[in-house]
């Protein structure tokens, strides 16, 4: 399938309140951005700017009870999902008050309250994890869904196959949700992957979609009818979502690459398709809230990213003790 | 003639020096044509020797090392980058069942002619996936031999000789050394694989540091120094084959070892080397043998932890002076 069959649209407050998350995704991460940039952060980050509405469509469609796993690049899956940002911001920083505890930075934030089954150094490790989830799923009978965000870089690892093999199998309520950005870290995916990912999925019967990722109304749509058929037990799903992060892989890339990897013009045209502006157009052109509506929820989220910068700063440096006490607890 | 250039140069040059040589020499990875790794360590080869021997893989780990794997064994010699250490885990399958038993199962009629060059080390505010030092669980499987080089000069003259050696070597690198410079012959030379060195003559205490614990072995040894205490440094350059007779006379004259390594200290490489020590050296020894390796705790990501988890000079150089002056290190 190109995109959804059904032409149904969310309502006002569901258009909304999508905006206003990818708003606090793209105004958080160009926060840590700047913090990398002041030394504010220990390490470095991986940006998912110009991504927001594949994380937040999809999420729009799930509750707390439903899980995802995430990737390096999981400040937006984390936000999207409903992770606390006054808590990330502070594991960012590496204080004790963030949500692993300082234990596992940006590229590890999660909050398992949210049914974030972990934010994943290992690209393509999330597919294992995640078809897991949807055994655990089935087992428990309650309808929970599992959504395992990844990368086009991830689907050229073997686990793909793999997962997609066994959750068709066994009819797993497993999302797969490539996020097509188009580099495998600073490789074009021209020269590195071949065929149309989503295809991969269509020998083992699994449904597919393939649609524009910087669209979160047709991310909804579709994430609305795939998350439908993975609850109602009739297996996996797959939906590619073609989209680009603005930022490239990593926050100190301008310094260790000596030639640029993508050009001014590529990205231009990309952020000609911002998928933020454009929900904020769709909003104020249906009427949904009018332009002082949506500069009063720019403020409102400015506010909490300042909140949220605020808490990380006011954090402590985890005990030293803290570093031994975790492994004599986890024995 | 020698200048000073960095690790980074020093691999570069390896490599490139290589190529040049020998046609069959490839190299494969993720982002190690253009963009010449994360590390830059890579930077212009794909320019000299084109994209059909400076190959990008896609990101499939498990994949790529199996192609370097069957192309050794049909007459290349693959170089294979493996970006982060921690990835090691992911090509396990061709490493360590295929790579490393091929040359032994085959009655020696089949050779694996490939380098796996990775790195290791903490401290770079990279979290539990990015930060490990695993050269022990390489080491620890017969038919991989393990490198471990602790200067630029050092990596050049190890990597030329892996890559001339025709089974499989693994070379772990610090990620935080690679700007560090060092003085590198301009003619060429090799450093066999299985030859220590003694870094720094001494008396009363022998410090045997791999990688960039070297480093902190030879800080601790200034330390006690000013202590009045005089300390000699060995790096074993190469883990497999390890250089027992250097590592064994050095202990032989000073009686007390203290082996620093930023492996896990459980069962790793600090454990194999003071075991030797301990059971081929024993009548020699005024003290135990002391390990001192990483934490042994996932790397944890705050800068305030984080630090903790590896050996430093002070820490080396408090024990050494126990074992000196006859002070227990560890409660009896």
């Amino acid at each position: 399938m190109a995109s959804s069959t059904s032409n149904i649209q969310p309502d006002d407050e569901v258009l909304i309140e999508m905006y206003r998350r990818m708003l606090l995704i793209r105004k958080s991460e160009e926060q840590l951005f700047r913090d990398v940039k002041l030394g504010r952060t220990p390490g470095q980050v991986h940006l998912s700017d110009g991504q927001e509405a594949v994380a937040v469509g999809i999420c729009a469609n799930l509750d707390d009870r439903d899980q995802i796993t995430s990737t390096h690049r999981g400040h937006g899956h984390y936000l999207a999902k409903g992770g606390d940002v006054n808590a990330m911001f502070a594991e960012v920083y590496g204080k004790a008050e963030g949500i692993c505890r300082g234990m596992g930075g940006s590229m590890h934030v999660a909050d398992f309250s949210k049914g974030i089954v972990g934010a994943n150094g290992i690209v393509g490790a999330g597919l294992g994890i995640a078809t897991g989830a949807g055994l655990a799923n089935q087992l428990e009978g309650e309808g929970r869904v599992a959504v395992c965000f990844f990368g086009d870089g991830a689907a050229n690892q073997g686990s793909l196959m793999e997962s997609l093999n066994i959750s068709s199998l066994w009819r797993l309520p497993v999302l797969f949700v490539c996020e097509n950005n188009g580099f495998s870290e600073f490789s074009p995916s021209d020269t590195v992957t071949s065929g149309v990912i989503s295809d991969r999925a269509k020998p083992f019967g699994i449904p597919v979609w393939n649609i524009d990722g910087n669209d979160v109304v047709e991310v909804w749509r579709t994430a609305l009818e795939a998350v439908d058929h993975c609850r109602s037990g009739a297996g996996p799903a797959f939906i590619e979502a073609r989209t680009y992060r603005y930022s490239g892989h990593f926050s100190a890339e301008a310094m260790v690459l000596s030639t640029p990897y993508r050009s001014d013009e590529e990205i231009q045209a990309w952020r000609a398709r911002d998928p933020v502006a454009r929900t904020r157009a769709l909003i104020i052109d249906r009427g949904a809230a009018d332009a002082t509506a949506c500069e009063r929820m720019e403020m409102e989220v400015d506010a909490c990213v300042e909140g949220a910068v605020a808490f990380g700063e006011a954090g402590t440096a985890p005990d030293p003790g803290t570093a031994e006490q975790l492994m004599r607890m986890g024995s | 003639m020698t200048r000073e250039i960095t690790l980074s140069q020093a691999v570069n040059e390896a490599i490139a020096e290589e190529m040049r040589r020998d046609e069959t020499v490839i190299l494969v990875g993720e982002d190690v044509a253009e963009a010449g790794t994360p590390f830059k360590v890579l930077s212009g080869l794909v320019e000299e020797f084109g994209t059909d021997r400076v190959i990008d893989t896609p990101i499939a780990e498990p994949g790529f090392m199996g192609i370097a794997v069957g192309a050794a064994m049909t007459g290349l010699r693959p170089i294979v980058d493996l970006m982060f250490g921690d990835f090691l885990y992911l090509v396990m399958d061709q490493l360590c069942n295929q790579a490393a038993k091929t040359h032994y199962m085959s009655g020696g009629k089949l050779n694996v002619p490939l380098v796996l060059r990775t790195n290791l080390g903490a401290t770079r505010r990279s979290a539990a996936q990015h930060s490990q030092s695993l050269h022990a669980l390489v080491a620890h499987i017969p038919g991989l031999k393990v490198a471990m080089p602790s200067s630029a000069y050092e990596a050049k003259g190890l990597l030329k000789a892996a890559i001339r050696d025709d089974n499989p070597v693994v070379i772990f690198e610090d990620k935080l050394m690679y700007q560090d410079k060092a003085p590198v012959p301009e003619e060429e030379y090799l450093l066999p694989l299985g030859e220590a060195a003694i870094l720094r003559e001494g008396l009363e205490v022998t410090l045997i540091g791999t990688s960039s614990m070297r480093q902190v072995c030879e800080k601790a040894a200034e330390i006690l120094e000013a202590d009045g205490i005089s300390a000699e440094v060995v790096d074993p350059r190469t883990l497999v084959p390890l250089d027992e007779g250097t590592i064994l006379g050095s202990v032989r004259k000073t009686s007390r070892a203290i082996v620093v390594d930023e492996g896990h200290q459980n069962f790793g490489v600090t454990a194999e080397i003071a075991a030797r020590i301990s059971e081929k050296a024993f009548y020699h020894l005024d003290a135990p043998v002391i390990r001192m390796g990483a934490m042994d705790v996932p790397v944890p990501f705050s800068p305030a932890l984080e630090d903790l988890t590896v050996p430093t000079p002070e820490a080396v150089a408090a024990n050494a002076r126990a074992l000196v002056r006859g002070v227990p290190v560890h409660a009896l």
